[in-house]
């Protein structure tokens, strides 16, 4: 049995829990249903830990980790809801808010958003932070998609959909910081990608309305994710 | 020197507004000036949004008739769509549409106007309102409340929300009626007409001890303007426009809602942001109209529905020709709200209503579309042109209150003519000012849509034209 696979013994706010030593802090608080928020995570697609929403506190750690990269240790003591980490947690949503324009009324993914649900549960009225946003033009030059770049959260599900699930790779990041955006291939507009198959696999992972199916109105683009367990459990299974 | 009094901002209005008196030297009024100052530039952030968010970033143009925006909007995009809607989704959009008349209608005839009827126009301002009313003619206030919450309801019924219903779509709506939706609204029916008909019986005595207003309420020839259905009825959500001249005669009629440009023409002035829609073959300024629920009367030959037209052939007997005076705009709503309700009583009586096809999908497949539909305030114009992805590259827009712009400038400066004497500046006469304006219950924020580019400009003169104040803002 290799080492990743013993199991570990462990206390998730103030729960004794045991796991397996290749689980994530993230696995093993699902597993006992305890929530820990979540972006740009999604079972199935490799983790990167880039939008630290869920950051959670590990006794005798000087700094806070992510769940969802971070693997569980023989001992570790978690805490996942603290006053700090909401706090953490409501600020980061509001930096999020603030980056992009996220104007949910007219949104069409309006009432199916990852960000919008996690910021009404977080109980944001207002953002406190200057907007900083820039107008980015929208592209609808694929004949099924659109890319809203105004409602990306920069998660990158979707370049890592297109890539490891559909091996297009298609989708990357150019820029950084608040300059980050989205590209297609070499930073063309997406109908003329050669590599995208149209597969709209990045269209139903993307959290928010950043993606969506062409001619959708307003609050009527709903996610279809359930594809991605199934491939990803083919994908294991045939390995 | 003359002298410049600026009511500001003019209270119980939807947004702001400001009118500018101009004085001569003598202290009687020249001329004034109904001003709009603020903007929202909704064309401008509409550029380079997928068509289909249209309908929906439309309706947040205005809180209080977001229907009318949806409908216009959603008709413009089945236009660029080249999609015929079912008889059952257009039906549907009906409904919607006639709910937002009579809740658009009763809160500017009670909540809005009726303070001014009920109280006098010179009662205490801290109780001339709703609340005023409540105290002093406490049934009349309820059946305000109620007729008005029943049009909320119905749209929050058929819409899910309130205030920004999304529910239609380009090439439909987006769902069937429900049984129970429909069962509702006819339940509730009856009541709401049997308020409508009391309102009338008493409006039709109580507009006679206002004979001044009546005669000086932005009381004088003009066009008039309003979609119509082919047979001349009243037609709020389809149908063609019509243009009527003040003898009562249509000197312009069944003009494709697409054509409108072919008569209708906007002037910019350069003292506020709203246009000068005219008639273009009349030219500017001459060729200037109303629209709302007392240019619809004008125009139609018939309301369509029984209890209406009945009272609808009364009206008529108002005056020989179009009626012209602006304050007969209450009593129109009235009439336009028994009608409403008549009307969505016979659409949801049909079987038909519970279809389930209601929506028509397809690509854009013209890259141009216009919707025209009647607003509560007046008829509606969407013009929409996306490029070849379906992104939105241009939007015109005009608006009932835009239409009415000249018309609300005349009424203004009659008004203040015959009520406005010499210096003094009784409350009452301040009020009759606001008062005129509010029979075209102008809703100001969707008026002023054009974005800053106009110059706004605000002069102060005297009675020799010297500007003696001069306040520029948003100049390019
Ligand atoms: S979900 Fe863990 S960092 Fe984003």
């Amino acid at each position: 049995m290799s080492v990743l696979q013993e199991v570990k013994t462990l206390t998730i706010n103030g729960r004794e829990a045991s796991a397996r030593g290749d689980e994530t802090i993230l696995e093993i608080a699902r597993e006992h249903g305890i929530f820990v928020p979540t972006l740009c995570h999604l079972h199935g697609l490799s983790p990167v830990g880039g939008c630290r929403l869920c950051l959670v506190e590990v006794e005798g750690a000087n700094r806070l980790l992510p769940a969802c990269t971070t693997r569980v240790g023989e001992g570790m003591v978690i805490r996942t809801d603290s006053d700090r980490l909401k706090g953490y947690r409501r600020m980061i949503l509001e930096l999020f808010l603030s980056e992009r324009n996220h104007t949910c009324s007219v949104c069409v993914s309006n009432g199916y958003c990852e960000l919008q649900s996690l910021s009404r549960d977080a109980g944001i009225t207002h953002v406190r932070v200057p907007y900083r946003y820039q107008r980015y033009t929208v592209d609808a030059s694929h004949e099924l998609f659109v890319a809203d770049q105004n409602r990306c959260i920069m998660c990158t599900r979707c370049v890592r959909v297109c890539e490891e699930v559909e091996g297009a790779h298609t989708w990357d990041v150019q820029g950084r910081g608040i300059e980050a955006r989205l590209i297609s291939d070499m930073n063309e507009s997406w109908g003329d990608s050669d590599s995208c198959t149209s597969c709209g696999k990045c269209v139903q992972v993307c959290p928010t309305g950043a993606l969506s199916e062409k001619g959708k109105s307003v609050a009527e683009m709903s996610k279809r994710k359930q594809f991605l367990p199934y491939l990803t459990l083919m994908r294991d299974k045939w390995k | 020197m003359g002298k410049t009094i600026t009511i500001d901002p003019v209270t119980r209005l939807e947004g702001h507004g400001k009118i500018t008196i101009h004085l001569e030297e003598d202290g009687s009024v020249r001329e004034s000036f109904f001003h709009v100052t603020q903007f929202r530039g909704f064309e401008k952030f509409c550029e380079g949004r997928p068509f289909a968010e249209m309908p929906s970033l439309m309706a947040r143009i205005c809180g209080i008739c977001p229907v009318s925006h949806l409908i216009a909007s959603a008709k413009a995009c089945d236009a660029l769509l080249a999609v015929r809607v079912s008889d059952t989704g257009a039906n549907l959009r009906r409904i919607m549409n006639l709910a937002q008349f009579v809740q658009s209608h009763a809160l500017s005839f009670f909540h809005l106007a009726s303070p001014d009827l009920l109280l006098g126009m010179d009662a205490d301002p801290a109780s001339r309102n709703i609340f005023g009313v409540l105290d002093a003619h406490p049934s009349i206030a309820r059946d305000g409340i109620r007729l008005r919450k029943f049009g909320q309801q119905v749209i929050e019924r058929l819409g899910e929300k309130r205030v920004h219903p999304a529910w239609i779509v380009p090439g439909g709506v987006s769902a069937p009626l429900d049984t129970k939706v429909r069962e509702l609204i006819l339940a509730e029916l009856p009541e709401m007409k049997e308020i409508a008909r009391r309102t009338l019986a008493w409006y039709k005595k109580a507009y006679r001890a206002f004979e001044a207003e009546i005669a000086t309420f932005a009381n004088f020839p003009s066009l008039f303007m309003s979609l119509a259905s082919p047979r001349g009825e009243l037609e709020f959500y389809d149908g063609q426009l019509r243009m009527m001249d003040a003898a009562g005669n249509v000197i312009h009629g069944n003009i494709e809602s697409n054509r409108y440009h072919e008569v209708i023409e906007e002037a910019a002035e350069p003292y506020t942001y709203l246009k000068f829609p005219y008639y273009k073959p009349m030219g500017y300024p001459r060729g200037f109209y109303r629209v709302g629920p007392l240019a619809r009367l004008n125009v139609v030959e018939q309301c369509g529905t029984p209890e209406a037209d009945r009272e609808f052939r009364e009206f008529q007997q108002l005056q020989e020709g179009a009626i012209s005076s602006s304050f007969h705009y209450h009593y129109a709503r009235l009439i336009e709200i028994l009608h409403s309700l008549e009307r969505m009583e016979q659409l949801l009586d049909d079987p038909a209503i519970l279809n389930k096809r209601v929506r028509a999908v397809a690509e854009p497949n013209n890259l141009e579309g216009v919707g025209v539909a009647e607003a509560p305030r007046g008829t509606l114009i969407h013009h929409y042109k996306i490029d070849e992805h379906g992104l939105i590259e241009w939007v015109n827009m005009i608006i009932a209150t835009g239409h009415n712009n000249m018309a609300m400038n005349k009424g203004v400066t009659q008004v203040a003519k015959h009520f406005v004497q010499g210096r003094e500046i009784a409350e009452g006469m301040l009020n009759r000012v606001e008062a005129v304006i509010r029979t075209f219950d102008p809703c100001l924020s969707c008026s002023t849509h054009a974005v800053g580019q106009m110059p706004l400009e605000i002069d102060i003169m005297d009675a020799q034209g010297e500007v003696i104040r001069r306040v520029v803002r948003g100049a390019p």
